[in-house]
């Protein structure tokens, strides 16, 4: 490992430069030996485990490509493949549609303090018990929940809420809209403001302005955050399980049954192995679309 | 004129109902767990503390309570120290692979806690670390080392370079310079990073539910609790859970947006 100065100067006399000393080593080693044994080791062993088998309820170490047939010729693995992007995108979709004029609001029509406020309200949730509020949900959206008591004095319903698609697009909201909106937020603060006067002193009208002029600006904020939407999204398990009903499955619940029946460790492997695949894909389209696309055209 | 301002009333009315929808799960969660009645359903009965009483006295309740802290308080010291280490490291060197290197520390939380918490639990297994408090601890620094990096070298690009080579050329070492140089000024940051760490290990359940085995945390407690049948006791559990975890976010954030120190170092006496 070749190590050298930020700057290129070293100020501190007879120091070499391409050496790591130990000064070096004692900031720069902790995060490499442990994310090296517990996170790097771990997914590596997770993929070589894909080609193991299992004879009689005992993981045998093999090197058979059996699991990933076996897997991706089912059809509901595919189905199950096929719905769970689609309820990212969804979730992408929904989230960001919905956060855009909160962000947009906190960005251009209030004071410094007040987005401060707003920033300070939208953190404070996002860390906090995601599991606990979905089960706040349930008792909010049941049948004889809290909206359908209300609906019920209104004179309707009731509607079915839980164990619906509606109840899993809610718990992703609950998870990722804070985020989606501070991101949004950000980069819309960062529009620079002149160019919006132009657009108004040159005649466009205010929808207008915002589609032509402040979401090409603001792409790059816009496009990170609908990922992070997908990524979480794509990946989670309470919601799909407590507010949607687990049925039909995505493939965070496909890899627990798999687990629960039957033990079969290698087959939730292949399946664990294609999301992680599929969200580096997208990860990558996402940052090509963000960053490398727009330029090259301009 | 008139215009602008409905648009801009109705904007605000926006954000205050996106507010109401993150903030509805907490509040409702708070409100039933005083309500006397088993389910939560309108309207609401006699004010009462009975389900904060029930889970005290019920055993799993206050061990899973002691497990979390024991968990968070060694992570968030575990994690800012390497998420501190990472951060200066890549503030000072430049080398070959830093790109990986950097990769490494900031994307464990974009891989589904779920798949997190399968592989630690199968690879752990194999080496018969799992089912154990410190497992929980081992996987949870994999995933909060990257909020602490984030927060402290956020911190440090503020801090002009120069500052520790002037200390360099004033005599001081490479252990000095930090001591009185960069450590004074990350502080902040390294405080924010240890609450935030806390926190985000606190509330974290999927990782733990796979790797704790039977040492419950309180999160995967409130997990397993949803598998039962509806009970109010989920939301005094759920109470605590949100009070801790807001207080530590809270906390977090002060440490970050205090101006406190900024550009000002106190020398050494």
């Amino acid at each position: 490992m070749a190590v050298a100065e930020t700057e290129g100067v070293t100020a501190s006399a007879g120091r070499n430069a391409s050496r790591p000393d130990g000064y070096a080593l004692f900031w720069g080693l902790p995060l490499a030996l442990w994310q090296g044994i517990f996170f790097l080791a771990p997914l590596a062993f997770l993929v070589v485990m894909t080609f193991w088998t299992v004879e009689s309820f005992r993981l045998e170490p093999a090197f058979e490509t059996v699991n990933w047939v076996r897997m991706w010729s089912k059809g509901y693995v595919v189905d199950t493949y096929l719905r769970t992007l689609g309820y990212g995108v969804l979730a992408a979709v929904v989230c960001s549609v919905l956060a855009f004029p909160a962000a947009y609001a906190l960005a251009f029509k209030v004071s410094p303090a007040t987005r401060r406020l707003g920033v300070f309200l939208l953190i404070t949730p996002f860390f906090t018990s995601y599991v606990v509020r979905v089960y706040s949900w349930q008792a909010v959206i049941s049948d004889n929940g809290i909206v359908n008591t209300v609906f019920a004095f209104l004179g309707f319903g009731p509607v079915e809420m839980l164990n619906t698609l509606f109840g899993t697009v809610v718990g992703y909201m609950t998870l990722c809209l804070p985020l989606v909106i501070l991101l949004q937020l950000f980069s819309l603060a960062n529009v620079d403001r002149s160019l919006i006067e132009a657009a108004h002193n040159l005649g466009c009208g205010r929808i207008r302005t915002i589609f032509l002029v402040i979401i090409p600006s603001a792409k790059v904020g816009l496009i990170l955050a609908a990922t992070f939407t997908f990524i979480l999204c794509f990946g989670d398990f309470v919601s799909p399980v407590s507010l949607g009903g687990s049925k039909p499955p995505t493939l965070s619940i496909l890899i627990v049954d798999t687990v629960k029946q039957g033990n079969h460790w290698p087959r939730a492997a292949v399946v664990a192995v294609t999301m992680v695949a599929t969200l580096i894909v997208v990860a990558f389209t996402a940052l090509y679309f963000a960053y490398g696309h727009g330029r090259a055209k301009r | 004129m008139s215009l602008d301002r409905i648009i801009r009333g109705s904007l605000l009315g926006y954000v205050l109902v996106a507010l109401g929808f993150v903030f509805v799960p907490i509040v409702i969660s708070f409100i039933f767990s005083f309500n006397e009645g088993r389910f939560p359903v309108l309207p609401i009965e006699n004010f009462s503390t009975v389900w904060y009483e029930a889970i005290w006295n019920e055993a799993p309740v206050p061990r899973a309570f002691r497990f979390s802290i024991i968990v968070g308080l060694s992570v968030a010291a575990i994690s800012t120290f390497i998420g501190f280490a990472t951060a200066y490291t890549d503030f000072r060197y430049r080398f070959f692979g830093k790109n990986v290197y950097l990769a490494l520390a900031l994307l464990p939380p974009t891989i589904p806690v779920l798949i997190l918490g399968l592989v630690m639990l199968m690879f752990l297994g194999r080496v018969s670390l799992v089912g154990e408090l410190h497992s929980v601890i081992f996987a949870h620094v994999v995933y909060c080392t990257p909020f602490a990096m984030a927060l402290i070298r956020l911190r440090l690009s503020q801090m002009d370079p120069d500052l520790e080579r002037a200390a360099w050329n004033l005599g001081a070492n490479n252990w000095r310079g930090m001591l009185f140089v960069i450590l004074p000024f990350t502080m902040p940051s390294i405080f924010a990073a240890l609450f935030l760490t806390a926190a985000v290990s606190f509330d974290e359940f999927m990782i733990a539910f796979f790797v704790g085995g039977v040492n419950e945390t309180l999160p995967v407690r409130v997990l397993n609790m949803m598998q039962g049948q509806v009970s109010p006791r989920i939301n005094a559990v759920g109470s605590v859970v949100f009070a801790v975890s807001i207080t530590l976010v809270i906390l977090a954030q002060v440490f970050l947006l205090t101006r406190r120190g900024t550009g000002r170092l106190k020398a050494p006496v």
